[in-house]
């Protein structure tokens, strides 16, 4: 089944002129057709503008014009990444008709490295949750297991992928946006270092912490696509105007020497088993190929969540006041200018979003910013602080992904709970650095993955890592069962 | 209790959202439990501690103030709810 294919097997066929750009978007459009309605990964499939870009792309292909790195594959943004002309909705009812008139940053990037748009991915509403289960539209689906959720909030991209409806996909990574949706679905995720990748045309959650990244089927298609969107951008301040390498360079399958850091706080209590088991074992592959692992601490763990979820609202709370019904977006009928405020927000965000402003807005509010956001801004610096030395002696941290395999649709109803899900992947985000999640087995029929961490700007050395594990796990290549009328997890 | 009702309808009115009863008291349990688990950041002392509102040594980063394309009027008011005369109208403001 051509869908099946990894970017890189996908290109090596275009080149050989095997296969067609069109033949590519045709099979994965029909994929999507058979498990969509099992799936629910998309909120807007552009079949018809797919098609004709492909078929674009093949025409400049026949008459020898120079294409670009990924030229011919077709993939999926998050919905909440910026497409001129093509609805851009952030899962959330208050853009439910916003078509924006330019293209973020790596949506161009992708169009001029000759990608071809097969639609757009759901998410928990702005991004805010860890299931999809906030989205305003609907819940995606853990391709594994129907009945489980895919991860969030980038399920949608993540299930896309894993269910071989697109090639890959981007997603944006805010607490674990990316890795956790890529370890509960059985793809490689990676949230790149903050300011690696444009932010440019992101919608906003949290500045400091949201970053853009791919899902891939493999580690070298991670390299690939980064390739791809990992440059610096003028029209984003926060862009690091740092040379980036070639990533696939680094998948020369050699950790002689490595130093691994694991951090004791990451398997403590809470961790499910069978996660720090699958896990610890995908460490022994690593040692018996010559890389050195040592037991660390990074004692400041544990505040992760407290300090994320009093500094991620609070910027979430200055970003949305955007959405006030004037210039795009919904708009309720009200007789006044603040009844309108009021009644388009009450009636355009979901339930998270709101509480998540107010958190915010609390903690930013006058008698209260010292107690709560400053002192989250402080203990960030702690959180980043013991990375800083970890990493004067490790090239890369290794941990658990997430603390459980996917979970029940409905089963989590708690918001602080629900919260928890970010543990291993949190501090990562306060302290900017690249991180990505591999597979490592299952729990049943549900994926376990495997978290490196590594310095600023050194994707490089997790992407080496990665590499060599995917190469030596052990663990054979599955796909998911779907497509069989929805029996398949009855 | 860390949040009352009434600080939770200050904070509303604050962000511009309407709660009607039964949301606030959700929202004021929800609020509580969350500022509660984060209670456990004053068991560390951060007296001397830097605050990190950004993890790059990025600054001010500028750019000559040059005249540039933008986006035409019509694009830019395509996706309003509502405009007259090339403006977004929006409800009356003065009486």
């Amino acid at each position: 089944m051509l869908a099946k294919l990894t970017v890189s097997e996908a290109l090596a066929k275009l080149q050989k002129k095997e296969v067609s750009s069109r033949e590519l978007t045709e099979a994965a459009l029909s994929r999507i057709a058979d498990v969509e309605q099992e799936v629910k990964a998309f909120v807007t499939v552009t079949k018809e503008e797919a098609l004709t870009a492909a078929s674009i792309l093949d025409d400049r292909r026949l008459k020898g014009e120079t294409l670009g790195l990924l030229a011919g594959i077709p993939m999926a943004l998050k919905d909440n990444m910026c497409t001129k002309g093509v609805r851009t909705t952030c899962s959330s009812k208050i853009l439910h008709n916003f078509v924006p008139p330019y293209d973020a940053t790596v949506a161009e990037l992708l169009k001029s490295a000759g990608t071809v748009l097969l639609g757009k991915t759901n998410l928990d509403e702005f991004a805010m949750g860890s299931s999809t289960e906030n989205s305003a539209y609907f819940t995606t689906r853990n391709p594994w297991d129907t009945r489980c959720v895919p991860g969030g909030s980038s399920g949608g991209s993540a299930a896309a992928v894993a269910a071989d409806e697109a090639f890959f996909s981007l997603g944006s990574d805010t607490g674990g946006s990316i890795r956790q949706p890529a370890a509960f679905c059985g793809v490689v995720g990676m949230k790149p270092t903050y300011g690696r990748v444009s932010r440019y045309g992101l919608i906003a959650f949290a500045s400091s912490l949201d970053q853009i990244g791919p899902f891939t089927k493999d580690v070298r298609d991670c390299a690939l696509v980064l390739n791809a969107i990992a440059a610096h951008d003028s029209c984003d301040s926060t862009s690091a105007n740092v040379e980036a390498p070639d990533y696939t360079s680094f998948l020369d399958g050699n950790v002689k020497g490595m130093k691994i850091g694991v951090p004791r706080e990451y398997f403590a209590e809470g961790i499910e088993g069978e996660v720090k088991d699958a896990v610890r074992k995908a460490l022994d592959v690593l040692v018996s190929l010559g890389a050195e692992a040592e037991e660390i601490s990074l004692p400041h763990t544990d505040y992760g969540i407290p300090v994320y979820y009093l500094i991620a609202p609070a910027e979430a709370s200055s970003n949305l006041a955007r959405y006030d019904g004037v210039q795009y977006g919904f708009r309720a009928e009200a007789d006044n200018l603040l009844d309108m405020y009021k009644k388009t927000r009450s009636q355009g965000f979901g339930a998270e979003v709101k509480r998540r402003i107010m958190l915010g807005t609390y903690a930013l509010s006058s008698g209260y910013y010292d107690a709560y956001y400053l002192k989250a801004l402080k203990v960030r610096t702690l959180i980043k602080k013991d990375f800083d030395r970890a990493f004067e002696k490790y090239d890369v941290i290794l941990t658990p992904t997430a603390p459980t395999v996917a979970f029940q649709a409905g089963t989590v109803e708690n918001p602080l709970t629900m919260y928890l899900n970010d543990i291993c992947t949190i501090p990562a985000n306060l302290a900017g650095l690249p991180a990505l999640s591999i597979p490592c087995g299952f729990a049943g029929k549900l994926p376990i993955g495997l978290q490196l961490i590594g310095k600023h700007f050194d994707e490089g050395s997790i992407l080496r890592v990665a590499y060599v594990y995917e190469q030596n796990s052990g663990i054979e290549r599955r796909s998911p069962e779907l497509g069989k009328g929805g029996v398949a997890n009855e | 209790m860390k949040i009352n009702r009434e600080e939770v309808a200050h904070v509303a009115r604050l962000a511009r959202l309407e709660v009607d009863g039964v949301e606030m008291d959700a929202y004021t349990d929800q609020l509580n439990a969350i500022l509660q688990y984060a209670d456990k950041l004053n068991r560390l002392d951060t007296e001397k501690i830097p605050p990190t509102a950004h993890v790059l040594p990025i600054n001010n980063v500028f750019r000559q103030d040059e005249a540039r394309p933008c986006l035409p009027r019509e694009e830019a008011l395509a996706n309003a709810p509502d405009d007259e005369e090339g403006m977004f109208r929006v409800p009356r403001v003065i009486e």
